[in-house]
């Protein structure tokens, strides 16, 4: 993936409205209408998030009749999980050095 | 002695200029507060992963005091970098700055770090702000040669509420 596409994933994740819209599409295709009902907000404003996504490529809309239902792209998402997960790893593995020396930490503390 | 791992470590992009880490431990928080600002602790968990040692660590824990860290390996040479503490407020906070000798992101990175105290244990969150949003996505991006396992089930990680 290219950076451009990665940095537009992230910035348009920076959000939790967007956010939430993401989780609501990972359980299945929405429609505005539908994504908009939870939030304390107007439809076109929601609509206005949903092109942030449909922007960045994170979210498709289809036509079926009159309706236009979004569909979550998994891939340009899945690219931005793997990043997080491998910089994830990363502290975890200074952490679980820390958590061994604090483990000595403790049993010095409790010797002395 | 193993490692073990204690809490389940939560990274998250709260803002577009930060990076977020959160974690428990076990440990009361004054340890941990000793462990990110003693030089002889640092040196012996701020490693890694593989054959990094850490041949430089000096801290003057004071407000406008500096540190300097320094990072070796075998192959893949020197990796320095010099801060400065911002916050001191023992054992609950901790506010740094930090700037790479050679800026593979450009700018500098101030790091807050939180330690409460809940039920004995330590619940730690690390907020890394950056300069721009291209210094942070560098930042994110880069411990790269930790493989890569793809997890579409990880999609939790991003979707964490900020």
């Amino acid at each position: 993936m290219e950076p451009q596409q990665l940095d537009r994933t992230f910035a348009a994740l920076a959000d939790p409205t967007r956010r939430a819209i993401l989780a609501r599409l990972s359980e299945g295709d929405a429609l505005l209408k539908d994504l908009a009902e939870p939030f304390d907000m107007s439809v076109p404003a929601v609509g206005k998030h949903l092109k942030v996504l449909v922007d960045a490529g994170l979210v498709s809309r289809r036509r079926e009749a009159q309706r236009r239902p979004c569909h979550l792209e998994a891939e340009p998402l899945k690219t931005a999980v793997d990043w997080l997960e491998n910089y994830r790893r990363f502290w975890e593995t200074r952490y679980g050095q820390l958590d061994a020396l604090l483990d000595e930490m403790k049993l010095e503390k409790k010797f002395e | 002695m193993k490692p073990k791992t204690v809490g389940k470590l939560i990274v998250t992009t709260p803002t577009a200029l930060t990076i977020r880490i959160e974690r428990e431990f076990d440990a009361p928080r004054e340890l941990l507060f000793d462990a990110h600002t003693r030089a002889d602790l640092v040196k012996r968990w701020l490693l890694g992963p593989g054959d990094w040692s850490m041949p430089e660590c000096e801290i003057d824990l004071r407000v406008g005091g500096e540190y300097r860290y320094l990072w070796r390996h075998p192959a893949k040479g020197d990796m320095g970098l010099n801060g400065k503490f911002v916050d001191i407020d023992p054992p609950a906070k901790l506010v740094t700055t930090e700037r790479f000798d050679d800026e593979w992101y450009p700018g500098e990175c101030t790091n807050t770090i939180e330690f409460k105290s809940v039920a004995g244990k330590t619940r730690m969150v690390l907020t890394m702000k950056y300069q721009s949003e291209e210094a942070r996505n560098v930042a994110l991006k880069s411990p790269m040669d930790e493989g890569i396992e793809a997890g579409y089930e990880r999609l939790d990680v991003l979707l964490m509420p900020a």
